[in-house]
């Protein structure tokens, strides 16, 4: 039953990795490059639901609208000012001047919201009303006698992530706007001849790595409630290892590669060592790129001339 | 005839390297006008200024009366013009009926059917593999892809990069009489080729450019009966 336990967290934190993970993947898969301020998206997403809830006492779903909604424009706003005027940059500018943000945006949060840390609300819980008028707060669901236990933040966070891939992989696949957003990842020059508007493309899919981003640190912070201006950059770097490692530029792949990253550090941290846990992620990592370099899923790029 | 695109003494620079030198050309309606010269003549140049994606420093671009000098590429396919790129330029990993979609991008809503049978029409090969992906499609099926997604947004004039370039002989052939069935049906075409023998029998007139400028012009038939033609682009 242990097992079972850790395989669930481990999908539930897996689930979080993957969804952070889809924002770094449409980015480079479209903007070809790394935006690595997209982790401190995720802390901005957190603060502004945290914010709307505790200080404007607003309901949960109005508040995660809320952190969609800013972070959204946040990160329009900063792929229009940071990145747009580096298109023909090399690429190293580009990465530096991601770092750049991040810091930016977490020294930010920092001067905002101080670096005291915050309880984030429960918001997956359960209010039962005993006959007898007393109130109960349920936050997990037990099956086979308690033995294995389900918060609802997991199942939340598990349906959530189903729900986002279904969607986006819809989105991609059948709308117009998704194929433009494929040709505009195969050949931005061939798409401008289309009649695309490149730099709307990549502003839109900024738009939605971000507002995902924005999910993921409600579901993050729901889970590990402790809210600090560094909270994203942790899972932001795992989240990237995860797109690296389902191969970057790829959906499913991203999907895959979260999943993965999430159940491998579960068990580590159960069953071989909470201090080696990350390391051996790492590991696994640098092995599966060894075996294959383009990812588990990644394109190994072949053209025809 | 009237004159759909003219182009007046445009100058274009690669950094310090001025590639065209004071070009002026005209296409009426309904014609095919190439564009021949040997490699690095200009010809491409020429072409991509014209598609908005290099600019001139002087003169104009002016297509139906409008000029295009200030227009961003994306919005020249909603005014009529459509460019097949050198290389083809197809997308690999989309498949084929999603590449002619994309042709339609502009469009409101989803591509015409009317359409798309339209292209499938005149390439029956590409109706054949509308569901696979167009990077397993050969050089010469990719090319007629590329025509056919441009065709997508019924342009007023259809510019063609180097349409037979790296493809076998039977297949440039090919290429050919199928500029000349779209050229039958009304279809105004700027051509560019390197293979002068070619263009220059289907083409109505022809510009001679040689680094960056235009050395000679005249109808197809002129140009390849002259002897300095023969001599320079036709083997003698």
């Amino acid at each position: 039953m242990n097992f079972l336990n850790f395989l669930i967290s481990g999908i539930s934190l897996g689930s979080i990795y993957a969804i952070i993970a889809l924002g770094y993947t449409m980015v480079y898969g479209i903007a070809k490059m790394l935006n690595f301020a997209h982790g401190d998206v995720i802390m901005v997403g957190a603060y502004i639901c945290f914010f709307a809830a505790s200080s404007f006492g607003l309901p949960p779903a109005l508040g995660i609208l809320a952190a969609i909604a800013v972070c959204t424009v946040l990160g329009m706003v900063v792929e229009r000012l940071a990145y747009k005027p580096l298109r023909q940059a090399p690429s190293l500018a580009v990465l530096i001047t991601a770092i750049g943000v991040s810091y930016f945006l977490q020294n930010s949060a920092l001067l905002l919201w101080s670096s005291t840390p915050k309880m984030f609300p429960a918001f997956f819980v359960l209010k039962e009303t005993a006959a007898d008028g007393k109130e109960t707060v349920r936050n997990s669901l037990q099956l086979f006698d308690g033995r294995l236990t389900i918060s609802f933040v997991t199942i939340v966070t598990i349906v959530t992530c189903l729900v986002i891939m279904a969607g986006l992989t819809m989105f991609i696949s059948h709308t117009k706007m998704g194929k433009a957003m494929r040709a505009c990842s195969e050949d931005k020059g061939a798409a401008q001849l289309m009649g695309i508007n490149v730099d709307g493309t990549i502003s839109m899919t900024f738009a939605i790595g971000s507002g995902l981003a924005a999910v993921a640190g409600v579901l993050l912070c729901s889970a590990y409630p402790t809210l600090v201006p560094t909270t994203g950059s942790m899972p932001g770097i795992k989240a990237f290892t995860a797109a690296v490692f389902g191969g970057i530029g790829s959906i499913p792949g991203a999907f895959l590669g979260g999943l993965l990253l999430g159940v491998i550090e579960t068990f580590a941290k159960a069953y071989i060592s909470m201090q080696l846990s990350d390391a051996i992620v790492f590991a696994v990592l640098i092995i599966v790129l060894l075996v294959k370099p383009a990812g588990l899923l990644g394109r190994q790029i072949r053209e025809k001339v | 005839m009237e004159a759909i695109l003219k182009v007046e003494d445009i100058n274009v620079y690669y950094g310090s390297i001025h590639a065209i030198k004071g070009v002026s050309f005209e296409v009426a309606k309904g014609e095919i006008v190439t564009l021949i010269g040997a490699n690095g003549a200009g010809k491409s140049t020429t072409l991509n200024t014209v598609a908005g994606l290099l600019r001139s420093k002087t003169g104009s671009v002016t297509f139906r009366g409008e000029d295009l000098g200030k227009v961003p590429p994306h919005k020249m396919v909603a005014k009529g013009l459509a460019m097949v790129p050198e290389g083809r330029r197809v997308f690999l990993q989309m498949t084929t009926q999603e590449n002619l979609e994309m042709g339609a991008y502009t469009q409101k809503g989803k591509p015409s059917e009317t359409d798309l049978e339209m292209v499938y029409e005149q390439f029956p090969r590409l109706k054949e593999r509308r569901k696979q992906v167009a990077g397993t499609l050969s050089g010469g099926e990719q090319q007629m892809l590329a025509m056919g997604r441009a065709l997508m947004s019924h342009p007023q004039l259809l510019m063609l990069d180097e349409p037979s370039m790296g493809l076998a002989p039977i297949l440039v052939e090919q290429i050919f009489e199928i500029i000349q069935k779209l050229h039958k049906n009304g279809t105004t075409i700027l051509l560019v080729e390197q293979n002068a023998q070619a263009a220059l029998s289907v083409a109505d007139r022809g510009y001679v450019l040689e680094t960056g400028k235009v050395v000679t012009s005249g109808s197809g038939e002129e140009l390849l009966a002259s002897p300095a033609i023969k001599k320079a682009y036709l083997g003698g």
